[in-house]
């Protein structure tokens, strides 16, 4: 679905991206782990080319995306949903317009059947008496989940989550963790996630990869990542105190 | 003092050429930039047919347009009623304060008008634009925007463009109004000149290209006003700081544009 081939990446005369390959199959949740400034965001942005490789090449779909053109780049975006670490609302617009505008923008499906659409994936995420409220007047966790319903209003295949549980409270980044799970369960989306919480990416990974100083330490399965010889990913684990047994494997015993 | 050295000379010769060569390759990338977001902006016009597009010119329209009104009218009355006062004690040493009116009417409608609506639009619409684009940029709702196939120049720099094309000659007609109402005022009250009196010459002398250059000026400000902010905004970097640098970027750039363009238009138009 996704397919880096020795992608190199420099900013600012720092190799943030050290020839790495990698691939995220159909209906996988990739989980890109590392300390900051490994390079994991640099490297979701890649995926929908808001940045270009300095060499390499990156398939989606088997279709090679750094010198596209415009309109057929915008084909290819139109397989994405993306949740910015931000969440990236547009200010002045109210939750319902936010979650709208995808589809006012590029279909022409009517007020009443946006209106259900919306409604719908709001409900979902348990935002429907927010509709009428602002990004200013909404929580964290609610600016998360309003980015996440106008990621996925266009029924997406892949969606990409920056730091979907950065600055929220335990609780709240459990339960965006049982929404991408839901996700992958009962839409069957692919999902690449970049986050810093283990304990998030151990319970919602199929696929955990970790980066480095822009070089690939490990790319395995939870049961596998945890079990990891190399001295970086056992430090990465130490520092967030998980052991071979923990509470990630509420996720594994979920049957992800 | 510069060393004898030829070490030292090179040294500063190479890093002034180096220094000298980034300023103009920037210059020549934000021109392009500027130039091609311009450009799409105005092959989105047609855009306003459809309603949502309609709504945001028109909420632009209220930003740009009413809500500068209270300051535009302050500075557009104490302009007329400085240069009426100006003029009119230099004219009465000769007898002539009756020609004030002609001086505040040629002066505002030609130069003034057009020069203070661009200078107050370029200070509070066109920073405001820099600071909200520039914040957009650090919070990634443009990427954000581009993720979901919606060409920010479309979305945002078309409706700002036309707005502030609209709205730039109204206001300028408008401060001309209130210019020549504070001269009125002023040659009433302090220089004994009746306000009929006042008009009679104002309106004889002002001629009709007077308006037309005027006006076509405050259009070219209006874009350039537009294009500067936007432009400095899409090139916010750093966070917070970088928001405020862009503002205040986008208000000097303005600034000096606005004064060298109205120069070359009156250069044109009237020699």
């Amino acid at each position: 679905m996704i397919r880096f081939e020795n992608i190199t990446k420099n900013l600012g005369g720092k190799t943030v991206l050290n020839d790495i390959s990698f691939e995220v199959e159909k209906g996988e949740t990739f989980v890109i782990v590392g300390l900051s400034g490994a390079g994991k965001s640099v490297t979701l942005k890649h995926m929908i080319r808001l940045m270009r490789p300095d060499a390499g090449q990156i398939k989606i779909a088997g279709e090679s995306i750094e010198l596209m053109a415009k309109r057929p780049l915008e084909k290819i975006r139109a397989k994405f949903g993306v949740l910015f670490q931000s969440s990236a609302l547009l200010q002045w617009m109210s939750v319902f317009d936010n979650v709208a505008l995808p589809l006012r923008e590029h279909t022409k499906v009517s007020e009443t059947e946006i209106a259900e659409r919306v409604n719908a994936k709001l409900a979902m995420l348990g935002l429907a008496d927010a509709k009428d409220k602002y990004p200013s007047d909404l929580s964290g966790g609610m600016c998360k989940r309003v980015g996440l319903a106008r990621a996925i209003i266009m029924n997406p295949e892949i969606v990409l989550y920056d730091e979907p549980t950065s600055g929220l409270d335990p609780v709240t980044s459990r339960r965006i963790d049982d929404l991408i799970l839901t996700m992958r369960k009962e839409l069957g989306i692919t999902s690449v996630v970049v986050t810093h919480d283990l304990h998030s990416a151990l319970a919602i990974g199929t696929r955990i990869m970790m980066l480095h100083h822009g070089k690939i330490v490990e790319n395995a399965p939870p049961e596998d990542f945890i079990h990891s010889k190399n001295k970086t990913v056992q430090s990465f684990l130490a520092s967030q105190y998980i052991t071979k047994r923990g509470p990630w494997e509420r996720g594994i015993n979920n049957d992800k | 003092m510069i060393s004898e050295n030829p070490t030292d000379v090179e040294s500063i010769f190479i890093r002034l050429t180096r220094r000298s060569g980034a300023w103009t390759l920037l210059f020549f990338q934000n021109t392009g930039h500027s130039l091609f977001m311009l450009l799409e902006a105005f092959r989105f016009i047609p855009h306003l047919i459809y309603r949502r597009s309609r709504s945001e010119l028109l909420a632009q329209m209220y930003i740009a347009g009413i809500k500068s009104l209270p300051v535009i009218s302050v500075v557009a009355l104490f302009t007329g009623m400085i240069l009426a006062l100006q003029t009119g004690i230099e004219l009465r040493r000769y007898g002539q304060e009756v020609y004030i009116g002609s001086a505040v009417a040629i002066s505002t409608i030609r130069e003034m008008g057009p020069f203070m609506t661009g200078l107050i639009i370029a200070a509070s619409v066109g920073s405001a634009i820099a600071a909200q684009l520039g914040t957009m940029v650090v919070s990634e709702e443009i990427a954000a925007l581009e993720v979901m196939s919606i060409n920010p120049n479309r979305f945002l720099v078309m409706p700002r463009l036309v707005a502030l094309m609209v709205m730039m000659p109204l206001l300028t007609v408008y401060t001309n109004v209130l210019a020549i109402v504070g001269g009125a005022i002023v040659g009433s009250t302090q220089l004994g000149v009746s306000v009929v009196a006042y008009m009679d010459n104002a309106t004889r002398f002002a001629a009709n290209k007077d308006l037309y250059v005027g006006l076509f000026k405050a259009i070219v400000f209006g874009i350039v006003i537009a294009t500067v902010s936007c432009h400095q905004g899409f090139m916010t970097r750093d966070g917070a700081v970088g928001v405020g640098v862009s503002t205040r970027r986008s208000v000097i750039v303005s600034f000096l544009i606005i004064l060298v363009l109205g120069y070359i238009i009156t250069r044109l138009f009237y020699i």
